[in-house]
């Protein structure tokens, strides 16, 4: 094995231009140095929290040789996890000349803008869906700008401009497609294998080189804040000014970024983001699908990772749940150690996890429902998409021949410290017929698993209410009724 | 842009009134090139604010030390009341109760005390944290809930309307209904926080850069916390990134502060509030409790109410008293009471002081209109439109008494029955009625429910003061146009209205025509841009400036050529004087080579209005605009998530000056009314917290919760009854509480489980919880009368 290189700046494109920085902080966002230091004034501070889109930008990045441009949240997503990416603002979008992009000329000449505060931000989500999808759906667009809030349009003006896009020009005449082949060069070049390391002492940030480094510099390093997607830690920053340093920023690192299936078993690296799961996984567990479309806006899902909703340990983290209700299994790795527990037993107490010090979560291994196996999850929230959960709840049911629960896992978020199993009504259901009458005696029981707290979200007696209640939805979606019981647009014909 | 060659053939001009345009500014906010105040270029040295706000609810402040912050690195000065020049007061309602910085005291969780001056902004953000404070905690009114509107501390005198006799009225009604509604508040969420950037100019001068809807007050109150004339102050604002009356007064403070931190250091200082900031220290729409006492018939004809509106103020008067009195000024809605009494109360609590919200009181008053109907329709077993068609105001044009407004203004232009008749049948009401009748029936835990429900809503501002406006109009020599009003541009298309009237009145091109920033140095003593008023009143300034220049363009014209002036016409891009043509570019530059004046300053005041508050009685409103909008919803009644399938809606917004902007207020106003009344919830905690103060915690709507099916259109028939300018009509608030249909039609659905026989009262906003908790609420009381 060659002996690591360590680098001491950061090196990325911007628009058209190559930056190597040496001198930035663990914390420095993306949208401060935009705006501050490059005075690029067009993408926007609207909330600092990836909340609101306002502050969207384009990172271009090499997926298995493969250039693929994401939207982004600039203001929660930090420099140091940019090595090796292409930064993409509203600035570069008009290219050269004066005349307008396509998404931009659609949105003028549909009235898509009024005050024009959040409107590079809907530009450059548009423009990411439309380099993926020129001709999208409703609901693709919809989905598209869940992470960008227009609070004068009403935004039925964005999505007349939306479906419009490609009549004003077609993806072949891009800015991004005619450098396309130099990117994809420059960037093959900027991924050079060497452990990035800028800063000194505390207060310095560190971007591994593969796993095994990252694993290396975690046991030097045991107190160091690990950065996956950033969007819970991002918060910790612009928030809370908390000291994050000395940083280590995986995202980039391929050994954490894959997904497969072996043997009935989808295994999830800790580095992938909720974007790249989401086709296997609502593939081969089609009840993830819509969960994951509900997590965040497409700027969070491009960025957060299934292994930090699993590391932070937030009770209403969304991924756990289901998770446990499949009995997925936890990767955990120290040096060269490794071991493997149940994700159940990972949440221990509320901020506790079983997670040592210098090790990190490494994958995530969900066992595919079996055939006859009936899963679902349903989330709870105030607002149908990028809400944070009131209450969420996973199924997973087999049923004996005789109709009877041969195995039953029930699991919960927002309803106790930690995602939680409802042991007791599972209890209540485990051996009986699989009948409306079960499900009522067993609704009783959740009284008994869980006493859910009041807050912002929801009232202890809506959770508690909510929460037995989706037992009965489950019920009855399982038993073939085809009215459409879940209100969402993803609800059954 | 490419150089303008005007057409001088041309049969119109282009971007005249009453033509769709789109926004001036449009392709510089898809660009990213339309600047706001935070992306002005700052000046060297400019320095940053960080504010330390009270992290307790209502609190005497024993000490106050802030050693750690002045020490901390980066850290320039630490401000707090003793350093503000003159008065420690930013009330824009002359009640002197709002402090720039709190002294001896804090009332509310979230306010200023001090402000942290750095070299940069994160500088000032975290030293800000570094204060060690002794707060002495004092009881704490948290919300309106428990207090009794009429003995309970209030801000400011409230307002009482009323006609008739309404108690015995209602006493020998055959029915009566006395209930109570709890309404929630609303953040403004503009996507552009307050901000500021102050820059100082010699001897007692600052030019305040700020994204304010009244840059005239915020300049009379940065003078007066500065302790100088308002001639020194100057504020400027080219656009801001959304208003929605959370600029009207709250830009001030951050104003304040940024001019006095300029001042002392003598360098730029700008103060950008963080969101969290934002949301946690500055005022909201308020909140109400609503309670109600109706008589009526066996019909559904309302025969008295009675109405209390208690509103939360929070800590200190700012507009509550005008929002309180616009509450009760559209408690009637589009309905006719034959008696009423009204009383508005706007009560003391140690929460953020609310403040004006698109809309400004007048939809929480037609949310309280649109309860009673609903009561009324339960019990006497109607569909409430029958009840609501019932009890609406005579039509325009009808002679008799069923046209006075509990304020005993008349209503001269009311054109809701056409308006409510035309949508019924566009959006088939009844046939979808039925529909969804046979669907609930058949559909064990989804249910839909539908509503259609009318607007009509006054235009003017109750202060009479404020219905002026100013403008300022130059024609250089090269005859490209000036122009300059009072009114600012927020989003709402102001700017391009007024344009266009200029363009129109001097029929050149929409292009030749320059909109510049509101600046206090141009146009003086401005009202706020605010109760939409925008293009009424700006319009008809620039209007007036516009005129004056071309009625001496005239004279001059007819002198040089010797026509009479009446053969002075002009014709688009060019003059038509006798018989002859010329260029309005080579009229205007003759004109100037023999000296006439080609700058104006127009003004306008808004005719027939007057208002006796102390009596209740007056021509309170100019003229009304009105609109209604139908929607349809479904909901799971296991959890109360819903959608709204389907809003249809029809909207006055007389002749339009641009139905394309017009669309858009309708549309957005529509979406802001329903996120008000469903998934906006703002949330204290037990110690007078806000937790829902970022976008994170508080929801306003997404592009997925707009209407699955959503029809808008303008009625292509109406004028205004007044002349106003072009006969067009006001847009930007009447349109929000369209949203009320939204809320009208989960009612309808929840009532549903009930076979529509229990009013489900619907509190607001109707989250999902909200709508189960009516839901079950529901359902035991069948299972108990069963």
């Amino acid at each position: 094995m060659a002996k690591l290189k360590i680098r001491s700046e950061l090196r990325f494109i911007l628009n058209g231009r190559d930056v190597a920085l040496s001198d930035v902080a663990p914390d420095q966002t993306l949208l401060d140095w935009l705006r501050l230091s490059r005075s690029l004034k067009g993408s926007k501070e609207g909330c600092a929290e990836g909340d609101c889109g306002a502050c969207t930008v384009l990172v271009g990045k090499l997926v298995a040789g493969k250039l693929v441009y994401e939207s982004v949240n600039a203001c929660i997503r930090f420099m140091g996890s940019l090595d090796a990416t292409h930064v993409v603002t509203i600035e570069h979008l008009a290219g050269a000349s004066d005349t307008l992009h396509p998404v931009q000329q659609a949105m003028v000449d549909f009235h898509g803008s009024q005050c024009g505060f959040c409107t590079p931000g809907f530009v450059m989500s548009l423009y990411a869906l439309w380099m993926k999808s020129p001709e999208p759906s409703d609901a693709e667009i919809e989905k598209a700008l869940q992470g960008n809030l227009c609070r004068c349009t009403g935004y039925e003006a964005i999505m007349r401009a939306a479906r419009a896009i490609s009549s004003y020009g077609k993806a072949a005449k891009d800015p991004l497609q005619a450098e396309r082949k130099a990117v994809i060069a420059r960037l093959t070049e900027l991924q050079d294998g060497t452990r990035v390391e800028v800063g000194a002492g505390k207060d310095r940030f560190i971007v591994p080189a593969d796993v095994d480094d990252f694993a290396k510099v975690l046991e030097a390093e045991p107190q160091a804040t690990i950065v996956a997607g950033s969007t819970d830690v991002g918060l910790w920053v612009t928030k809370h000014m908390r000291d994050i340093s000395p940083v280590v920023f995986i995202a980039g690192i391929e050994g954490l970024r894959t997904i497969s299936e072996d043997k009935g078993v989808i295994s999830i690296g800790a580095g992938v983001t909720y974007t790249e799961a989401f086709s296997l996984l609502a593939k081969r567990i089609p009840a993830l699908g819509p969960l994951i479309d509900r997590i965040g806006g497409e700027q969070v899902r491009n960025m957060g990772t299934i292994g930090g909703n699993i590391a932070n340990g937030s009770p209403i983290g969304d991924t756990p749940p289901p998770l446990i209700a499949l009995d997925a299994k936890l990767t955990l790795r120290k040096g060269k150690k490794r071991r493997t527990i149940s994700l159940e037993k990972f949440f221990i107490a509320y901020g506790k996890q079983d997670r040592q010090p210098g090790e990190f979560v490494e994958a995530v291994h969900v066992p595919i429902p079996e055939k006859g196996e009936k899963f679902a999850v349903y989330k709870i929230t105030k607002r149908r998409d990028e809400d944070i959960t009131a209450t969420l709840g996973a199924f997973s049911l087999k049923l004996a021949k005789d109709g009877t629960v041969a195995s039953i896992r029930i699991a919960y978020g927002g309803m106790a410290a930690t995602p939680k199993r409802a042991t007791a009504v599972e209890k209540a259901l485990l051996g009986k017929p699989w009948t409306e009458a079960t499900v009522e005696a067993a609704m009783a029981k959740y009284a008994e698993d869980f006493a859910p707290l009041t807050d912002m979200r929801a009232t202890a007696e809506y959770r508690a209410l909510a929460a037995r209640n989706l037992l009965l939805r489950f019920h009855t979606e399982t038993t073939g009724t085809r009215a459409p019981f879940q209100v969402s647009r993803y609800e059954a014909a | 842009m490419t150089k303008h060659t005007p057409n001088l053939k041309a049969q119109k001009i282009v971007g005249g009134v009453h033509t769709d345009q789109r926004h001036d500014s449009a392709h510089k906010h898809v660009a990213g090139t339309a600047v706001y105040i935070d992306d002005l270029p700052e000046p060297a040295g400019t320095l940053h604010v960080g504010l330390g706000l009270s992290t307790v609810t209502h609190a005497k402040l024993k000490t106050v030390d802030l050693t750690a912050v002045r020490t901390a690195p980066g850290v320039v000065d630490v401000l707090t009341y003793k350093d503000v020049p003159g008065e420690n007061d930013v009330s824009p309602s002359g009640m002197h109760d709002d402090p720039v910085f709190a002294e001896g005291k804090v009332e509310f969780h979230g306010q200023p005390i001090f402000a942290v001056i750095a070299e940069t902004r994160e500088a000032a953000r975290s030293a800000a944290r570094l204060a060690r404070i002794e707060y002495e905690e004092l009881p704490a009114i948290l919300n309106i809930w428990d207090l009794d509107p009429l003995k309970d501390r209030q801000v400011v005198t409230p307002l009482t309307l009323k006609r008739g006799d309404p108690d015995a009225a209602i006493a020998a009604a055959p029915r009566r209904i006395k209930n109570r509604m709890k309404l929630g508040g609303q953040d403004h969420f503009y996507l552009e926080g307050q901000v500021s950037l102050a820059v100082p100019g010699e001897d007692d001068e600052v030019i305040v850069h700020c994204s304010t809807q009244g840059p005239s007050e915020t300049q009379h109150l940065v003078a007066h916390a500065l302790g100088v004339p308002s001639h020194a102050v100057t504020v400027e604002v080219r656009r801001m990134g959304g208003g929605f009356g959370g600029k009207e007064t709250q830009a001030n403070q951050c104003a304040a502060i940024a001019a006095i931190a300029a001042k002392k250091h003598k360098r730029a200082v700008k103060v950008r509030l963080d969101r969290d900031e934002d949301m946690t220290a500055t005022g909201k729409r308020h909140d109400f409790v609503i309670d109600y006492d109706v008589g009526f018939d066996d019909e559904g004809n309302i025969l008295g109410v009675d109405f209390m509106f208690a509103l939360n103020a929070g800590f200190s008067a700012d507009l509550s008293g005008p929002v309180g009195d616009r509450a009760l000024f559209h408690c009637d809605n589009a309905y006719f009471y034959p008696n009423v009494h009204a009383k508005s109360a706007p009560l003391y609590t140690n929460t953020v002081s609310n403040t004006a919200f698109r809309g400004f009181g007048g939809p929480q008053g037609m949310v309280g209109a649109e309860r009673v109907i609903e009561e009324v329709a339960f019990a006497v077993g109607k569909d409430p439109l029958e009840i609501r068609k019932l009890n609406f105001y005579d039509a325009m044009g009808t002679t008799g008494e069923r046209n006075v407004t509990p304020y005993h203004q008349k209503v001269e232009d009311n054109i809701i029955h056409r308006v409510v008749a035309e949508l019924e049948a566009s959006a088939d009401y009844a046939g979808r009625r039925r529909e969804i009748a046979a669907f609930n029936a058949n559909s064990r835990f989804i249910k839909r429910g539908i509503a259609l429900t009318p607007v009509k809503f006054g235009i003017s501002f109750t202060k009479t003061e404020s219905n002026q406006a100013g403008a300022l109009v130059h024609i250089y020599n090269d005859g490209s146009v000036h122009m300059n009003h009072g009114g600012t541009e927020m989003g709402q298309g102001l700017h391009l209205k007024v344009a266009q009237v200029v363009a129109e009145e001097f029929q050149i091109d929409l292009e030749r025509v320059k909109i510049t920033a509101t600046t206090t140095a141009k146009v003086p003593n401005t009202a706020p841009t605010a109760a939409s008023s925008g293009a009424d009143l700006n319009g008809m300034a620039a209007q007036n400036a516009a005129r004056q220049i071309k009625e001496r363009l005239i004279d001059f014209a007819a002198e040089k050529y010797s026509v009479p002036a009446d053969q002075v016409v002009f014709l688009p891009n060019r003059v038509r004087i006798g018989n002859q043509e010329i260029s309005f570019n080579d009229l205007v530059k003759q004109a100037y080579l023999n000296r006439i004046q080609l700058s104006a300053a127009g003004h306008y005041k808004t005719p027939k209005i007057h208002w006796d508050r102390a009596k209740g009685r007056g021509h309170a409103f100019y003229y009304y605009a009105y609109g209604a909008a139908c929607s349809e919803v479904s909901i799971d009644t296991l959890t109360g998530e819903y959608v709204v399938e389907r809003t249809d809606i029809l909207h006055d917004t007389g002749r339009s000056l641009n139905r394309a902007i017009d669309i858009g207020q309708v549309e957005g106003g529509f979406v802001q009314g329903m996120g008000w009344l469903t998934t906006e919830e703002l949330w204290w905690d037990g110690k007078g917290r806000l937790r829902t103060h970022a976008p994170s915690t508080y929801k306003i709507p997404l592009a997925s919760d707009r209407p699955k099916i959503f029809n808008v259109a303008l009625t292509d028939w109406s004028q205004a009854y007044e002349p106003t300018i072009h006969r067009s009509k006001a847009v930007g608030e009447p349109p929000l509480p369209l949203g009320i249909s939204v809320l009208q039609a989960l009612s309808d659905a929840v009532a549903s489980v009930a076979d529509h026989k229990i009013s489900p009262r619907l509190d607001a906003p109707a989250t999902p919880e909200r709508v189960l908790m009516a839901v079950e609420r529901l359902k035991k009381e069948v299972r108990g009368k069963a």
